[in-house]
Formats: C-alpha cells, sequence, structure tokens
C-alpha cells in the first residue's frame, strides 16, 4: 500500500536492522517480489551473531555461541548450507564440570557415568527426556506460528488456536497433566521430583536459566526448557557453525541478496518517518532520508518505539506496556584468548568439543542469581563453555585457541557500575574456570569481557538483553512483546517488528523474521 | 490551610480555604465529599440557589478540582499528544475545554487547559490523574505537578457576576471574553501587592468567572465579594444547584453522564467522546493523538450510541429512566443519566445515552419514570423528543463587555 501523497517511495520495505531475523525476513520479502533494503548499523551483517576479532588473529562468535534453535525448514528454505553454512562436524556433547568432582557427561543415551552417581538417577533420565520431549513437541506449533488474536472472528486466528489445542489434546490425559502441571512450575521442584544428583539437577537447570532472569527456584522457570527442547524438535541438536555464528549471518545475507535484497552496512537509523500516519521510511544518522511503504524493525521494542518511532505517534496505555517490557540482560560473555589448549580435569577430548557447563548444583545458581536480584555479582557464577577451536581451528592463530564463556548472572544494573568493575568480574570468572582447568589463566594471552551494558552499545538491544525482552510466561506468545504488537504488526501502519522481542523470542532461531515477513504479505495481500 | 490543622488520618476529607465562611453560612448542614474535601450540596435549599445563578450573582468553591501544572519545552507536544483537541491552537491567556482518551478512545475524563505561558499550562479536572499524566510524559520534556492544594478557586457566575467583581474593585474584569484569563490587583483596601488570576469560564452556562487566588487570600476574596455582592443578592451555593444550571447548558459530568474508562471494571461501560457527542472537541488533523487511531475507526462504523438530550413530557423528573422505542416498553433503547425540571425553560429536560437508531433530533422516545407518591410507587410512560443541547444558552454568556442587568 504505497502512501501515494509523498510520490512514490523508494523501497517496498525497510528493514531495521540486519540481524538474523532481518535477513531472514528480508529473504521472504524479496522472495515475494518485494523491494527490499536491509540497513544495519554495524560494519557486518548479523547483530548479535556475528563472528568478530576480539585480539589479533582471535575471532569468536560475539554472543550466541551455539546453534541449535533455527528450525531445519528456515535452513533449507533459504538454501543456508549451499550458501557457505557448514557445521562442525560431529555432536556437542555436553559435560557438566565442578571444580572439587570429576566431568559427569550429560547424555541421555550412555547414562554409566551417571550411575556412578546415583543408579535411580541413571534409570530415570531418559524417561524424564523422553517425556519432557513429547511435551515439548507438542508445544511446537505454539513456537512456529504467528501469535493468534484472541476473541476475533477471524478463521486464521481460530485455526491457530485450534492448531495448538489439538496437538495437546493429542498428547494423551496424562502428559496433558503433566504438561499443565509443569508449566508454570519452576524446575527445581521438577528436578527435585525426579533426580538426587546435585551435579545432574545443576546441568539441566542451566537450560532453564540460561538468558533469562531467573533462578531454579523461580516460578516460571521450566517453561524456558520447554521453550528450548520445543525450539529444538525442529531445529538442530546443538552445533558450532564453522567460523563461528557469523557464518550463518553470512549465508543469510548471501541468501538475502540472492533473493533481491539490497543490504547497508555501516547505516544506523536515528528514526521511523511517519507520514499521514503510516510508517513512511527512515532518516539515517547522515542525515538521509529513505523513504519506503512498510517499515520492518530487527531492534529491539524498546528501541523501535521509544528511540525510533517516539512515544508521541502512540498511545499512553502501549507506551506504558513498552517501557514496562522487562528487559535487562543478566547474562555475560567473557571470550578468551589462550596459547594453549585448555586441560580441564578428567575431561575427555570429545567433550572439550562440546559444551561444558559449571553450575553444580541447584542451590550453587540459586546464590549466584540471590546477588543479581541486588544489583550485585556473584563470587560464583555459573558459565557455559565452549572451546571452538578445538574443531575449527580458523578462528585462532596456529596453536592458539579461543575460549567462550556465557557468564550469569551478570545484572545489566551493576550497583558498583560495571566501569569499576570489569576487570574484577573477568578475573572472577577466570578464576572460577581455573579451579576446573588448572593452568588455564597461565594461557591467558587476551581477554574480552561483555557485560549486559557493554551488549547494549555494541549491538544496540536496549538493556542488553540478547533476547530482546525476558523470555517468560508473562512475555511469550500472545503477549509478546506487548499486547496490541503481538502479531508482528504494530499499532502504527506500515510499521512491522521481526526481532527476537516478537514471538517466539531469542537464539537465533529466524521464525520471528519468516513471520513477520507474512504478517506482512498477509496483510497487504 | 485551615484544613490541615488535624492528622489526615483523624480527618479524612480536608477543609477548603473557603470552609470556615461556607460553614457560618450553611444552614441546612449538607455537606459532600468532593475529590477529598468536604464541599457544600447545599447551603440553603436547591432552589433559591438555582436562581441566584441565572437571575443573580453566585459564589461557588471550586477549590476540590484538581489542578496540575505542566511545563517544559515540550508541554504543548505533550498536551496535544493527551488531548482530543489542537491545544496547538490555544493561544497564552487562553482557555480551552478538552477530553482525553485511553489507547481504546475511551473518555478518561474532561476538563480545562489554561495556557498560563509560552510553555506553561494548568489542567483543571474534575478527578486525580497523575499515573495517566506521568506515564504519558515518557518521551517527552515536561513537568507536571499538582497544585491542587496550592490554589483556592471560586467560580461567580450569573447575569450580575461581572457587576459584581467589578463593585469588589477587579477593574478590567469586563473586558475579559469568553475562555480569556487575566490577573487582576485585589484591592488596595486589602493590603497591595496582592493578586489573583481570573478566567471567563464556568459550568453554568451563564456569564460568569472563575477565581484562581492563593489559599490565604481565599477568606478576604469571599468576604469581599459577598459585601460588593449585597445590592445584587449574590448567594453562595451548593453542588445541587449547580447541577442543574449544568443540565441546563448540556454540560456532562464525570460519574453522572459517563464513567472514567480508568475506573470502568465492566466491559461495554466505557464511553467515547464520539458517544459523549463531543465529536467537536476530537481533531483528527492535528497528528497522533492518545485514542486517535480507535476514535477513527469508530467514527468510519458509526457510534453505537449517543448521549442526547431530551424533552419530556410532565413535570416529573426523569431521574435514571429506562427509555423504549414502544410506549408498552418493550424495546429498551437507551436511560437517562442526569435529570432536572428546568425552572428557566420550564421543560421537564434530561441528558441520556440512546442507541444509535433513536438518537436523531426530533425522534419520539418513551421514559419509564417512577413516582413516589406517599411511599406509593406509581410508575408513568412518559413521552420525549431528542432535541438540541444546550437547553438553555443566553446571549449574555458571550457578551463582551457584558451588561449590568
Amino acid at each position: 500500500m504505497p502512501d501515494t501523497s509523498v510520490g512514490r517511495a523508494q523501497y517496498d520495505c525497510i528493514v531495521i536492522g540486519g540481524g538474523h531475523n532481518g535477513l531472514v525476513c528480508a529473504t521472504y520479502l524479496a522472495r515475494a517480489g518485494r523491494s527490499v533494503l536491509v540497513l544495519e548499523a554495524a560494519s557486518q551483517v548479523g547483530g548479535a551473531a556475528v563472528t568478530s576479532e576480539f585480539a589479533p588473529g582471535f575471532r569468536v562468535s560475539a554472543c550466541a555461541h551455539l546453534l541449535h534453535l533455527m528450525p531445519g525448514s528456515i535452513i533449507r528454505d533459504l538454501g543456508l548450507e549451499s550458501r557457505g553454512l557448514a557445521l562442525a562436524p560431529g555432536g556437542t556433547p555436553t559435560t557438566a564440570i565442578a571444580p572439587d568432582a570429576l566431568p559427569l557427561p550429560i547424555d541421555a543415551a550412555d547414562s554409566s557415568a551417571l550411575a556412578r552417581h546415583s543408579a535411580a538417577d541413571a534409570a530415570k533420565f531418559a524417561p524424564y527426556l523422553a517425556r519432557l520431549r513429547r511435551l515439548a513437541e507438542a508445544l511446537y506449533p505454539v513456537l512456529d506460528g504467528a501469535p493468534p488474536r484472541l476473541g476475533t472472528d477471524s478463521w486464521h486466528d481460530r485455526l491457530a488456536l485450534l492448531r495448538i489445542g489439538w496437538r495437546i489434546r493429542r498428547l494423551g490425559r496424562a502428559d496433558m497433566r503433566e504438561l499443565l502441571r509443569i508449566g508454570g512450575m519452576c524446575v527445581q521442584d521438577l528436578l527435585d521430583e525426579h533426580f538426587e544428583t546435585p551435579l545432574l539437577k545443576g546441568a539441566l537447570a542451566f537450560d532453564a536459566v540460561l538468558g533469562t532472569s531467573a533462578g531454579p527456584r523461580s516460578p516460571g522457570s521450566v517453561f524456558p526448557l520447554l521453550y528450548r527442547m520445543a525450539a529444538e524438535v525442529q531445529g538442530s541438536s546443538l552445533t558450532q557453525p564453522l567460523g563461528g555464528l557469523g557464518a550463518v549471518s553470512d549465508a543469510l545475507a548471501r541468501a538475502a541478496l540472492a533473493a533481491g535484497a539490497a543490504i547497508r552496512t555501516g547505516s544506523v537509523v536515528q528514526r521511523i518517518v511517519v507520514h499521514a500516519d503510516r510508517a513512511a521510511g527512515v532518516l539515517l544518522q547522515s542525515g538521509e532520508q529513505i523513504s519506503a511503504s512498510s517499515v520492518i524493525s530487527n531492534a529491539d521494542p524498546k528501541t523501535t518505539f521509544l528511540q525510533l518511532l517516539g512515544s508521541e505517534h502512540l498511545d499512553t496505555g502501549f507506551v506504558r506496556r513498552i517501557a514496562h517490557l522487562r528487559a535487562r540482560g543478566v547474562t555475560a560473555k567473557l571470550h578468551l584468548a589462550l596459547n594453549a589448549r585448555p586441560r580441564f580435569t578428567g575431561l575427555s577430548d570429545a567433550a572439550l568439543s562440546g559444551r561444558l557447563l559449571l553450575a553444580p548444583s541447584l542451590d550453587y545458581i540459586e546464590r549466584a542469581y540471590n546477588h543479581a536480584k541486588y544489583r550485585e555479582f556473584s563470587p560464583a557464577p555459573i558459565i557455559e563453555v565452549t572451546l571452538p577451536t578445538v574443531r575449527d581451528t580458523s578462528l585462532a592463530p596456529s596453536g592458539g585457541h579461543v575460549l567462550s564463556a556465557v557468564v550469569q548472572y551478570a545484572p545489566y544494573e551493576l550497583a558498583a557500575g560495571w566501569d569499576n568493575e570489569r576487570s574484577r568480574y573477568a578475573n572472577l570468572i577466570i578464576d572460577t574456570l581455573e579451579r576446573c582447568a588448572p593452568g588455564l589463566r597461565a594461557s591467558v594471552q587476551a581477554l574480552e569481557l561483555l557485560t549486559p551494558p557493554d551488549i547494549e552499545r555494541q549491538y544496540r538491544i536496549s538493556g542488553g538483553h540478547w533476547h530482546h525482552a525476558e523470555l517468560s510466561l508473562d512475555q511469550f506468545f500472545i503477549v509478546r512483546p506487548v499486547p496490541g504488537a503481538a502479531q508482528y504488526r504494530t499499532p502504527l501502519g506500515g510499521l512491522y517488528l521481526c526481532g527476537a522481542g516478537s514471538h517466539p523470542g531469542g537464539g537465533v532461531m529466524g521464525i520471528a523474521g519468516r513471520n513477520a515477513a507474512r504478517a506482512l504479505l498477509r496483510e497487504a495481500a | 490551610m485551615s484544613g490541615e490543622a488535624q492528622p489526615h488520618y483523624q480527618q479524612p476529607l480536608l477543609h477548603t480555604p473557603f470552609h470556615r465562611r461556607a460553614r457560618a453560612l450553611s444552614q441546612v448542614d449538607s455537606f459532600i465529599p468532593w475529590s477529598g474535601y468536604t464541599t457544600v450540596d447545599v447551603f440553603t435549599f436547591v432552589e433559591q440557589e438555582y436562581f441566584a445563578i441565572r437571575n443573580a450573582c453566585s459564589l461557588y468553591d471550586l477549590t476540590p478540582m484538581v489542578k496540575y501544572r505542566i511545563a517544559g519545552p515540550d508541554a504543548l507536544r505533550f498536551l496535544n499528544r493527551l488531548m482530543t483537541r489542537d491545544i496547538g491552537k490555544l493561544r497564552p491567556s487562553r482557555v480551552a475545554y478538552s477530553v482525553w482518551c485511553d489507547d481504546a478512545g475511551h473518555l478518561i475524563d474532561d476538563g480545562t487547559v489554561f495556557r498560563l505561558g509560552d510553555s506553561e499550562y494548568r489542567l483543571c479536572t474534575g478527578e486525580r490523574q497523575l499515573d495517566w499524566l506521568i506515564d504519558s510524559a515518557l518521551g517527552f520534556d515536561v513537568e507536571i505537578d499538582e497544585v491542587t492544594a496550592q490554589t483556592a478557586a471560586l467560580a461567580v457566575q450569573g447575569p450580575t457576576s461581572c457587576a459584581v467583581l467589578r463593585a469588589f474593585g477587579l477593574d478590567g474584569v469586563e473586558r475579559l471574553k469568553p475562555f480569556e484569563l487575566g490577573y487582576f490587583a485585589l484591592p488596595p483596601a486589602l493590603g497591595s501587592g496582592r493578586q489573583l488570576m481570573i478566567s471567563r469560564t464556568g459550568f453554568t452556562g451563564d456569564l460568569g468567572y472563575e477565581l484562581w487566588m492563593r489559599p490565604e487570600d481565599a477568606e478576604d476574596v469571599w468576604d469581599g465579594l459577598m459585601q460588593a455582592g449585597r445590592a445584587c443578592t449574590i448567594r453562595p451555593i451548593g453542588s445541587r444547584a449547580l447541577n442543574m444550571a449544568r443540565i441546563e447548558a448540556g454540560f456532562v459530568l464525570p460519574n453522572v453522564d459517563f464513567v472514567s474508562s480508568q475506573h470502568t471494571l465492566r466491559v461495554g461501560t466505557e464511553r467515547s467522546p464520539i458517544e459523549l457527542g463531543l465529536d467537536w472537541l476530537v481533531d483528527f488533523n492535528k497528528g497522533h493523538f492518545n485514542g486517535r487511531r480507535a476514535l477513527l475507526e469508530e467514527r468510519r462504523r458509526g457510534p453505537r450510541r449517543r448521549l442526547v438530550g431530551l424533552d419530556i413530557e410532565g413535570n416529573k423528573p426523569a431521574h435514571n429512566a429506562l427509555l423504549y422505542a414502544d410506549q408498552a416498553g418493550r424495546h429498551a433503547i437507551g436511560s437517562v443519566s442526569s435529570a432536572t425540571w428546568s425552572p428557566t425553560c420550564k421543560r421537564n429536560i434530561a441528558l441520556a445515552m440512546v442507541d444509535a437508531p433513536h438518537m436523531a433530533t426530533g425522534r419520539q422516545i418513551w421514559a419509564e419514570i417512577y413516582l413516589n407518591r406517599e411511599l406509593v410507587w406509581e410508575r408513568r410512560m412518559a413521552r420525549a423528543r431528542v432535541v438540541e443541547r444546550p437547553f438553555f444558552a443566553p446571549e449574555r454568556r458571550r457578551a463582551t463587555p457584558p451588561a449590568d442587568y
């Protein structure tokens, strides 16, 4: 629906932000015949899914460091594997590590190591996982589609609800009851019902609290676990793309270009231009103005509405909901450039190529979270470690290694101020790892710490939350990011959201980008 | 202020700066709460007070009216996004009546906006709105302060109101045009350097003024006006008489003719400005404002119901009457929200919300009126005709300078 009053728009669609969702969205729009321009503020596309050089010769996936949530359908649809996306060979095993205990492989197929801790746990682990997977599978339609609106007459909305209801009903009585029972529960209660091994429970809870401002005892902490498992149903198993996560973005950019979209990097959008109560283009920081019939924002909701659009174009109630959106990151990233391969006590070589979880018990995680509530960081953080150079030597100079650590809980607003505390925090993380990998510290040549404020600055994500908005029941599905913008459309005609702040949310997934493109195309049809 | 002599928990209702004067003149001890203050419902009897409004001069304490100071570089942008009217057209020293809505285009409240300076405004409203105002200020460089207690206010209304103000010594007040405001020195006899603000505004639909002053000046102004107005039979009035006048003037009253969408609990009981017949306050061409998209949609669809004036046969006020399309009362189409016998128009009038098919002027409908005849209840179906508002709009309300009468 071009705005005829301002003459012909230069593009049908402008996508603000060339993150993975923006690129996915642009590709689908371009394939539908739209002229599309992607504007990326940084010098390379990818948003928070980029590979960046943090020390001379050392490169690392800057934020996300594992690919596991992007549905196979999007990877196939966009032909990513023919466009240069290659996954590191072999799986990505998960191992629980602890300073004072032998590593424990978290592997349902081989529970022999677990059996040495608890025969009961070893017997229960596979059935536990199988059941959660069944429940997660039933939830997949929730994740995949655009959230329906409630109380409308639209067949589209009703059909979407029916599909979800049908999948859940098909679980059968026992599983459906279990899903309803555990859906809002805290993950500690769930794990305590099943297991007794602290190391196992800690590792399983890690995936429930990763990237969220919640501890194992926080209500609703089972939900992110189910969410993650549901996404994995159609996604790949945990993988590390060769060349880091940036390789995914590069392949996505090639797909977008092949579909006919234009991409401009180094183009910072300052404002969304509004004409006659419709989004009509963007104004760049350079002063250049580009017109378009539709604007699709890959930026987070707060940035999109409060900074790029401005509350004067929105109603107070909507602005209030956006302002109240919980979007303060608690996840930090530490990158270490190492001159030697680290040796984790008791860890096999195969395990070293996977991910290592340092979260030795539920209490340990909860204590780490306690500090964050009071705007402090814990002296004993929980950490997810990957060593991408074990399989992908291209990321470091010969003989060198890269350690990529996701660390929680690092509150966005640190009472003592991050400027004063960042080196202490980095050292604390290294010390914590050192206890599992003696000699690590001595091999550190350079490091980079990304706190939530750093992530906010570098990746232009308000609050530095890499899911753009806290992923929790109150900000999910038909209320993500907020009512009034949960179907990718926004209160302003011609403006759409396509980022992780929209359903289904964060992780390098691409579903929000694809669904936003669909919503736009359907509306215009 | 006299009202703050006791701790608030011992005196849940505050006293206005006029309270001692009002208490002394109250003959029937009839007080009602209003926005946290004790105010007079009736001083003597309603009809006598009503006729002071229409035939002489009335004094009404409107201190409890909630007042906000809105100032800052973005004050205008803020108000224009908040209000349905184009506040950009409001010149300095002018006052505008406006309403404001939530996202759904439902009415939150109505009130008056005073432009006190280039980027300083005062908003007067019936109920407290601070949370909505503060949330609406996100993204705007604007200061919002409640100044209710810092400003005493007195409405001086009626055909002789201008004469009374001049007799009190407020020279030049006769030059104030409707919806204009000005600052006036208090008579030198009260001491030099004291001034008040006067706006030619009111809730009676008659010639009248509203006086805004420091609380410490309140009693002197009251005494001076009562003294100066003696020859014009000035009279303090309570809310009951004012209500009759405002129904004649066709003004809507929150919680009577509509319930703020911030307070409604039941779906469908919210009201839009279009439904209240306040379309003229909605400026779709000024840019975005709260509720604009919803109101555009409502305008496209046409309102489902509308507030109309009714002229009802007989002389029994149709308080809360249900309205029907037919005399048999089978087809309900709405209800009366405000009703009174209008002594000036000699008509039985009402404000009523009726369903869309019945809102056209001239339409004849039926009102079901219940009459209490010494505890014997009777039901009467009275013919009612949809008529234009206001019911009473004398030319003197606009004349500048006003005549002395």
